[in-house]
């Protein structure tokens, strides 16, 4: 950090004059940041370590006998049954699948929430609010039981609508809001022109939405990266583990003693999703916070 | 909401009814329709159902009218779950609100470095994946080679080394509500941070001219102006830290006893998952949701509220 250049520095509106309470406010600022970013760096750290170093008395507090050791052991596992890749394949194909689906799904719903009127929206409204309330842990017995009937426990496709259906409600309550933002003239200045209904909303409406997608994009990204408890419940075999599934069966096959390389595979699966937040995080902050304040 | 195009064309009687929102809502609707709605329908039905191992593999399961429910409500375990669900939310709940509240007030008095260390720091840990999150705690809080007990050592000068963190109960949770509110706090400070900018500097000033003092400011002024945020984020929180799951489950996979460490969203998944009871885990799941629509009420009222504004 760079610290007092010139000693007449322009104050942020709302600092304190006092000099002395400036210093007490930025070393609690310094704690914050060192409480906050410290078991991710400790994550990191030890994941670069070798598992005899991380076996020692004293810990190592920086890499200090740097390996990559640990993440090539974790991606190589030789025992069967906790293999990495194949469930970062799993992984990758329930996200990507949920990313693209809902995004679709919600651009089309959102259009009809917000561009039409007819009887039923009220209380289509009400339902997507309620159903961003009803807890997961309350649903998976019946999910289990709904998935087992269509033959889709352990499979892709039966988890991929799962998180569809945790992500749609918030991603279309959230798009209906973009599309809102977007002014209907420039659609009806398209059809005038000659463009059919639809091609305006494509052409038109579907370019403007691009922040929009992407907020509700990497909202739909995080949810079934993380999501764990559905994953558990319907994805029972090991061959299709996600990635959290993975994770904790590795802790408990290992007995929670190869330290080094459940480090690495945490790493491996924290990564992406702390590039996407790092990203995305302005837009983040700043929507979530108006609709918040709006209240 | 802007105009609808349909409601710039003058109300025609009879007009053919449109049915492009319907075509629109499908793919959609069918999602919700087959994995939100017709669960919740049958989670409601099976809680009514004797529907245990037998029926799972095929017995005709059989309708015991509220028999679950009263065997839920009896037993003691459930209580315990309970109470210990609430406790630690509550808990939870404050430490969150006091920290990220103080958190966002402060980030207004920071000069832009400090500011954007405490921010990239926050965001760390919101960012990170819950179950990795706490299996990373838990080798911070490792028995033998956990950084925490060589530093109490150090410190202390009491030997540290070898202490279990997860095994008692209690400190379980002390555990459980690091990790927790680490990830809860960093929402809340952003929010409030974003709140607090969005009141007016010539109120304030004008105030402080008046003579108001830094409290009354606070109180009088500023807390108005939050009031509404804070609601909302006490309202989220309470319904997010009720249910909490994967921290507790992966915590007791890292080490613990899970029989006295269970929390109402785990212990829906041992009643059901675990033990095959879908009668009784069905049963514990309807009161917990009709508990969270309760404490969301005032939630949804009030973005229904904006919605018509």
């Amino acid at each position: 950090m760079t610290r007092v250049v010139s000693t007449r520095r322009e104050l942020e509106p709302g600092q304190p004059r006092s000099r002395g309470v400036r210093v007490v406010l930025n070393a609690i600022a310094v704690v914050i940041f060192v409480a906050s970013a410290f078991p991710v760096y400790w994550m990191v750290n030890s994941a670069f370590l070798p598992n005899s170093a991380i076996r020692e008395q004293t810990p190592h507090f920086f890499p200090d006998q740097f390996t990559v050791d640990n993440f090539t052991r974790v991606i190589t596992q030789p025992s069967g049954t906790i293999e990495f890749l194949p469930a970062l394949l799993t992984s990758l194909a329930v996200t990507l699948g949920t990313v693209v689906l809902a995004a679709v799904f919600a651009f089309f719903a959102a259009l009809a929430l917000s561009r039409f009127r007819f009887r039923s929206k009220k209380t289509l409204i009400v339902g997507l609010l309620v159903a961003q309330m009803i807890p997961a842990e309350a649903m998976i017995v019946s999910i289990f039981r709904v998935l087992d009937g269509w033959q889709l426990l352990n499979s892709i496709v039966g988890l991929t609508l799962v998180y569809l259906a945790v992500v749609l409600p918030f991603t279309i309550w959230t798009l209906r809001g973009f599309v809102a933002g977007i002014p209907v003239e420039l659609e009806e200045a398209a059809m005038v022109d000659g463009c059919s209904r639809f091609g305006a909303f494509f052409r038109v409406t579907l370019p403007l939405l691009w922040p929009g997608l992407i907020a509700t994009g990497v909202f739909a990204f995080i949810q079934a990266w993380n999501e764990f408890l559905f994953a558990l419940v319907i994805m029972q075999k090991p061959e299709v583990r996600t990635l959290p599934v993975w994770l904790r069966a590795f802790v408990q096959a290992t007995q929670a003693t190869d330290w080094a390389a459940i480090m690495a595979g945490s790493t491996l699966i924290s990564i992406p999703v702390i590039v996407f937040f790092l990203l995305v995080q302005g837009r983040m902050v700043g929507g979530m916070a108006a609709g918040a304040v709006k209240g | 909401m802007s105009q609808s195009s349909t409601a710039l064309t003058p109300p025609v009687r009879r007009r053919r009814r449109d049915l492009t929102p319907l075509y629109l809502l499908i793919p959609a609707g069918v999602v919700l329709l087959a994995l939100t709605a017709w669960p919740l329908i049958q989670l409601v039905v099976t809680s009514f159902l004797e529907f245990g191992r037998a029926q799972i593999f095929g017995a005709p399961p059989e309708f015991v009218g509220l028999q679950n429910y009263v065997d839920v409500l009896t037993d003691l375990e459930f209580w315990q779950v309970l109470g210990r669900s609430v406790a630690f939310c509550l808990v939870n709940v404050l430490l969150t609100m006091v920290l990220g509240v103080s958190i966002g007030a402060l980030m207004t008095k920071l000069g832009k470095g400090f500011k954007l260390l405490a921010s990239v720091g926050l965001l760390l840990a919101w960012a990170m994946p819950p179950v990795t999150a706490s299996v990373v705690w838990g080798w911070i809080f490792d028995t033998d080679r956990g950084v925490v007990n060589y530093l109490l050592t150090q410190i202390t000068g009491v030997d540290f080394q070898g202490h279990s963190w997860l095994i008692d109960p209690l400190s379980f949770f002390f555990v459980a509500t690091i990790i927790v509110t680490w990830q809860a706090i960093p929402f809340v400070a952003f929010t409030v941070f974003a709140g607090l900018t969005q009141v007016p500097a010539e109120v304030l000033e004008a105030a402080e001219i008046d003579g108001a003092t830094g409290w009354q400011r606070f109180r009088m002024i500023v807390l108005p102006y939050l009031r509404g945020v804070l609601v909302i984020l006490l309202i989220l929180q309470i319904i997010w830290d009720m249910r909490v799951f994967s921290q507790i489950y992966a915590l007791q996979t890292v080490g613990g006893i899970a029989a006295e460490t269970n929390t109402i969203g785990v212990y829906i998944f041992k009643v059901s998952i675990g033990s095959g009871d879908l009668g009784a885990g069905g049963a514990i799941s309807v009161l917990l949701v009709i508990l969270m629509l309760a404490l969301s009420a005032y939630y949804i009222r009030s973005l229904l509220k904006e919605e018509e504004a």
